[in-house]
């Protein structure tokens, strides 16, 4: 049997989408027992939330004062005290999970697997390398702790319909002080979520200015998109950081994606390989976009775009 | 200040379009052209403008390659390294085996500063600056987009899912570095001159102690499903005719 820890993300009111991904992968292993942990000052409602995950058998609540925020350094440290009863500890490919379990892995003296994609066995997985343009199948040594971050983009949310046993749980982990939260800034939107989105609206350095990528929030917010950036929008200040998609932003798994005059370099296209329907937009029609994209139509954004929001209305 | 280290990666360039071997025992790297790690050039950027902003700290790069990686260290010397240690390996070491290294390098170097790339664009792992970190026993910064140094300690802002992230940390600490922290210097033709006088030390696992740990064992590699080439429409009465019908709008 797999005993599988997944390291529960949340923001101390909801549990994080990522977190359902991981479970639908730990379910992939054969007769696994998932629990899932949540750090946190508080985590009473997010525990609620996480034990009605279909799948899950346990919750831990590990609630102190000094995890109120993500700190990897406070955080592996406990996680190491937890994982002798596991066989597995998950986290998502988040921006959370792979600053946490690379230090977890490391205190526990074992390797890690990033981005599982797929499931071969409890101990056999594939992944992708070269921003996803070569796979690998990896085997690791069953007599270890396996650590792995799980690719949210490769599994589809467990659904609700669970009834786990929710834990409190200490831990005599002592923490370093060495590492203090300041703050953050995040330009939260009423838009979806990038993330999660059905549909997302992208657009890049064509847009030119971070004035003209209103154009795209408003034909995002007519059809309900989320809005998504290249890495170079972003460089130049078009759109803001947590917008990038590709390899080293976000990888996302929406049922349409629209590339508004985006290139399409292989660092972009390693965040979208997994959409339903890609739609590019770009006046160059032998943009490397046209390639990967299902449907494809040769112009001027500036033209397009506002026309696009006329007729889909 | 007195000292950074930096840890610098040899990897396909990033222009390059790799392609996996048709027995599937990995990609061609024959003739294929490698480079620093993008991040971990930012990386070293950062180290030698706090150095030039008058801290005026010894940068140390360090590398774990095989022998052609000195060509990689000696680019970090031309932009502005004092001094390189190459430890020299046959074969691509797992990120454990690789912050075992860098942290065996640390003990004797003791550099109250490390920087590394968050990833390198090869393994895609993102996993050595956490480990090294965790190992050393000391404060992490993934993902770093700002870097205030003061008074024994670094605030830095990390680019985090959300938005940004902004912590403080004491130093000693491990560093690792996003696209956005700077933008890396050209190296000027005088400059690769003055690099060749530059020390470059190579040493070995061995010679660490460090064993080499073989802990993951990669079965097969393969290239990804490729996606179809779709249909291009002539205008956006059709654009939007085809998602209708689709049903996606
Ligand atoms: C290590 C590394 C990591 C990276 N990670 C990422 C990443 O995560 N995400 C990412 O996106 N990139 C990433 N990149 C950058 C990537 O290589 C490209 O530089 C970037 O994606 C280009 O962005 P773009 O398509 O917006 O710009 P460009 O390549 O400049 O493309 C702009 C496009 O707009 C079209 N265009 C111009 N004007 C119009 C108009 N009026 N109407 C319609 N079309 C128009 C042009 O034909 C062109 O195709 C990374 C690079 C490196 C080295």
């Amino acid at each position: 049997m797999s005993k599988i820890l997944i390291l529960g993300e949340h923001d101390g009111m909801t549990l994080n989408p990522a977190t359902l991904k991981c479970v639908t992968c730990a379910k992939e292993i054969a007769d696994s027992q998932i629990t899932v942990a949540l750090f946190g000052a508080d985590t009473a409602a997010v525990a609620v939330q996480a034990a009605a995950v279909l799948g899950v058998n346990k919750v831990l609540r590990i609630d102190r004062p000094e995890n109120a925020h993500p700190l990897a350094a406070v955080f592996a440290p406990q996680i190491v005290a937890l994982a002798v009863d596991y066989t597995h500890v998950f986290g998502p490919s988040t921006s959370f999970g792979k600053d946490l379990t690379p230090r977890v892995a490391a205190l526990l003296g074992v390797p890690q697997v990033s981005d599982l994609m797929a499931v071969e066995g409890a101990y056999r997985f594939r992944r992708p390398i070269y921003a996803g343009n070569a796979l690998v199948t990896i085997e690791a040594d069953p007599r270890r702790t396996l650590i792995a971050t799980v690719r949210v983009a490769s599994f589809e949310a467990a659904p609700p319909g669970g009834s786990a046993t929710i834990e409190l749980r200490t831990t005599g982990a002592s923490l370093p002080t060495h590492t203090r939260y300041l703050g953050a800034k995040s330009g939260s939107t009423d838009r979806p979520d990038l993330q999660t989105a059905a549909r997302v609206v992208s657009g890049g350095r064509a847009l030119g200015s971070a004035e003209n990528f209103k154009l795209l929030f408003s034909f995002a917010d007519k059809i309900g998109a989320a809005v998504g950036a290249s890495r170079a929008a972003v460089d130049a200040g078009y759109a803001p950081n947590e917008m990038q998609v590709g390899q080293t932003g976000k990888i996302i798994s929406p049922e349409i994606y629209i590339a508004i005059g985006i290139s399409g370099a292989i660092q972009h296209l390693t965040g979208i390989k997994d959409a339903r329907t890609i739609v590019a937009i770009n006046k160059d029609g032998e943009a490397p976009i046209f390639e990967v994209a299902d449907v494809g139509l040769v112009g001027d954004l500036f033209q397009i775009v506002p026309e696009l929001e006329r007729l889909v209305g | 200040m007195q000292k950074i280290m930096v840890c610098i990666k040899r990897v396909v360039d990033y222009n390059v379009r790799i392609r996996v071997k048709p027995d599937g025992s990995g990609v061609m790297l024959d003739g294929v052209k490698m480079s620093v790690n993008p991040f971990d050039e930012i990386a070293l950027e950062e180290a030698l403008r706090i150095k030039e902003r008058g801290s005026n700290a010894e940068v140390l790069a360090v590398s774990i390659g095989v022998a052609d990686t000195q060509q990689q260290l000696r680019t970090a010397l031309a932009m502005g390294a004092d001094r390189a240690i190459l430890v020299q390996v046959d074969a691509a070491v797992e990120p454990l085996t690789a912050a075992q290294t860098f942290l065996a390098l640390a003990r004797k170097e003791n550099p109250d500063l490390i920087f590394l790339g968050k990833q390198a664009i090869d393994d895609d792992a993102n996993q050595t600056g956490q480990m090294l970190a965790a190992l050393w026993d000391r404060p992490q910064a993934t993902f770093a987009s700002k870097i205030e140094i003061a008074d024994g300690k670094a605030v830095v802002t990390r680019e985090v899912d959300a938005g940004l992230e902004t912590i403080e940390i004491d130093l000693p600490a491990v560093v690792t570095v996003d696209l956005r922290l700077n933008e890396p210097r050209y190296v000027k033709l005088p400059d690769i001159m003055k690099a060749k006088k530059k020390p470059l030390d190579v040493t070995t696992l061995e010679a660490l102690g460090i064993s080499r740990g073989q802990l993951l064992t990669t079965i097969k590699t393969e290239p990804p499903p490729q996606r179809q080439k779709g249909v291009m429409v002539k205008d956006v009465a059709e654009l939007v005719a085809v998602l209708k019908k689709k049903g996606l709008i």
